[in-house]
């Protein structure tokens, strides 16, 4: 619709009114990230005083070198890192190889076998039992149970598998003439062609990984195992009903809310950095894998 | 065709060859140690997948049945007696779990109203935007919030609704109103709750319907041009019925994940003084089984609400299947 150039004056208004209000969307939500970050500078007094509108009032950064120095911020981060890069690793490392077989004509009971993925997304046994099952395979307050037991994602793999479906025979008919077996066929042709979708997987699992709250919380009780989203919570959760911290607080030049804003803006800079990389591929993968066949 | 196939043949012509009257045909077995000889790599890549399945989403299905037994951890699964439909009878005597099961009723309800036409919405107002560069860059903000943890968002939430510092009460204060202290308030949970969620995803979800935008054929909003159409009455007569079945289709997937709540952010949210409007099915799970060790009784609060949403998710498929004639899966 972008190349019409013939406008009446109500086409005009209707266009400005438009940007107007995709402007106040846009802004609204920027806004709560810019509310965070100047309270993640202000002193803690400004903060409670609640003067903090959309600059840092009294600037300090004194609510980072709180979390700077607590050890526990800095181990939780390093965790994160490790279930990110370990789990979308172990995700690849089945998905691949898997959609690839799910993806062959020639694969025996392939309606099966894909029904035994597709049903996982239908049904779900729940909470409890997945509980019960991580306990009973000695899973609990490991790293590898949390970097194992989220590996396969049924959308994840039926999006792979529909990629290497329309990928035309002809290309690997080159490296079949040269005796190649499937294994070879996979890693030197479909990989390569399938950059883009793998590259739509793998960042979908980092993202899911790097914002996994819920089963890490439940799974892991050692600290120095959680990762940075269960110690924010913790922290929100601790610091909100600390005496000793709400006593100091008034005079001090860090509090609870400039403490949590400073953790939340920690913990968005690294999205922040790959959401660049990230844009350029999730438009098409929620599309590869929505609607298909 | 592949090397397999070539094997195959090259074998069955030898085979005609020698035993020149009988057309030799393989039993069905052989046909399969032939497959397999050939085929076995797909296989192993096929195993490592499939037993993840079978151990981390098959065998807690095994696991449901304490749903149905006085589950004991000292006895084990299998062990611990049958006692038939008795947590289900305490379920629906229990005041807690009908109450989750409205507060979920409610909240999906609300947020499908609500929140299932800002994403179109958005899409449509996208699509009028006619400066790329605005249009790019405002995209690019509206998406980012789905990539940020519940967390983080459940963070920024107690941070701006806090009633000391929080900018929700400073501008209350700037029209003289004293603070509400918002998160301990059950009235103002569901919109706190259901606002965020629209805030944090209908960027995202109005992806979909921009793609369907993008498929309209030009032609048809050239001749609409010749004939003097404004960009309004383009949108109302072009734009909206040509991406109907789009909205259909979105409408009934939803329908089937409603009870999908977002369930992690109302743990971080939710305290005890404002359990009465947002404890869930899955919060009530969550803290009957895990928190409380009541893991029969939860576990048959699960399968309740697996089984009621597996019947919506299949309703929807069949729903859209017969709709649209392409199966969302």
């Amino acid at each position: 619709m972008a190349n019409m150039n013939l406008y009446s004056r109500g086409d005009k208004t209707f266009v400005i009114i438009n940007m107007v209000l995709i402007g106040i969307f846009t802004l609204s939500t920027l806004y709560p990230f810019i509310y965070i970050t100047a309270l993640s500078f202000s002193s803690g007094f400004a903060a409670t005083a609640g003067k903090v509108v959309l600059t840092p009032v009294e600037r300090t950064a004194e609510a980072y070198n709180y979390i700077l120095s607590d050890r526990m911020f800095w181990v939780s981060y390093g965790n994160t890192f490790i279930y990110t890069i370990g789990g979308t690793l172990m995700s690849l490392a089945f998905l691949i190889p898997g959609a690839y077989a799910l993806s062959r004509p020639q694969l025996y009971g392939r309606r099966f076998w894909n029904l035994m993925v597709a049903f996982t997304m239908w049904f779900n046994a729940g909470l409890i039992p997945f509980f019960l099952n991580m306990r009973d395979l000695g899973l609990l307050d490991s790293y590898f149970g949390i970097i194992i037991g989220f590996a396969v994602n049924g959308f994840n793999l039926i999006l792979l598998r529909n990629f290497f479906e329309g990928v035309p025979r002809s290309f690997e008919e080159a490296a079949r003439m040269d005796g190649a077996n499937d294994f070879q066929v996979l890693w030197k042709v479909y990989v390569p062609l399938a950059k883009p979708a793998i590259a739509t997987v793998a960042l979908f699992c980092m993202v899911s990984r790097w914002n996994g709250f819920f089963w890490a919380m439940v799974l892991l009780q050692d600290q120095d195992k959680i990762p940075l989203q269960v110690y924010l919570r913790h922290t929100i959760a601790t610091l909100s009903d600390d005496p000793e911290f709400t006593a100091t607080q008034l005079n001090a030049s860090y509090s609870f809310e400039t403490v949590s804003a400073a953790i939340i803006v920690c913990s968005i800079i690294p999205v922040l950095i790959i959401y660049p990389f990230i844009q350029k591929y999730f438009e098409k993968g929620i599309l590869m894998g929505g609607v298909k066949e | 065709m592949t090397a397999s196939d070539q094997d195959i043949t090259d074998a069955s012509d030898e085979a005609v060859g020698k035993s020149a009257p009988h057309i030799y045909a393989p039993t069905r077995k052989e046909r399969i140690i032939d497959h397999l000889r050939n085929e076995w790599q797909i296989y192993v890549m096929l195993i490592p997948t499939v037993i993840w399945l079978l151990v981390f989403l098959y065998k807690p299905m095994y696991g449901l049945q304490i749903a149905f037994k006085d589950y004991s951890i000292f006895r084990g699964v299998a062990a611990s007696p049958w006692i038939g439909l008795e947590h289900f009878e305490t379920l629906f005597g229990s005041d807690q779990f009908l109450r989750a099961l409205r507060n979920t009723i409610y909240i999906s309800l609300y947020s499908l109203l609500i929140g299932f036409p800002v994403p179109i919405l958005l899409a449509l107002m996208f699509n009028e935007v006619l400066n790329p560069l605005f249009k790019k860059s405002a995209q690019t903000i509206v998406y980012l919030p789905h990539f940020i943890s519940t967390v983080i968002i459940a963070g920024i939430v107690i941070t701006a609704f806090s009633p000391s510092a929080g900018i929700v009460n400073t501008v209350i204060g700037w029209f003289g109103y004293d603070p509400i202290y918002f998160l301990t308030k059950p009235e103002w949970f569901r919109p706190i709750f259901i606002g965020t969620t629209i805030w944090q995803e209908a960027g995202f979800q109005s992806i979909v319907y921009l793609a369907a935008i993008a498929g309209v054929s030009p032609t048809l909003y050239e001749s609409a041009v010749v004939d003097g159409a404004s960009r309004w009455q383009m949108m109302w007569k072009i734009t909206i019925p040509s991406i109907l079945p789009t909205i259909i289709i979105m409408l009934i997937i939803r329908i089937g994940n409603m009870l999908e709540v977002s369930f992690e952010m109302i743990i971080v949210l939710y305290q005890p003084a404002t359990y009465e409007t947002a404890d869930v099915v899955n919060t009530y799970i969550y803290r009957q089984g895990l928190q409380n060790g009541q893991y029969d009784i939860a576990a048959a609060a699960g399968l309740f609400n697996a089984v009621v949403a597996f019947v919506l998710v299949m309703a929807a498929n069949t729903i859209s299947k017969r709709y649209s004639r392409t199966s969302l899966w």
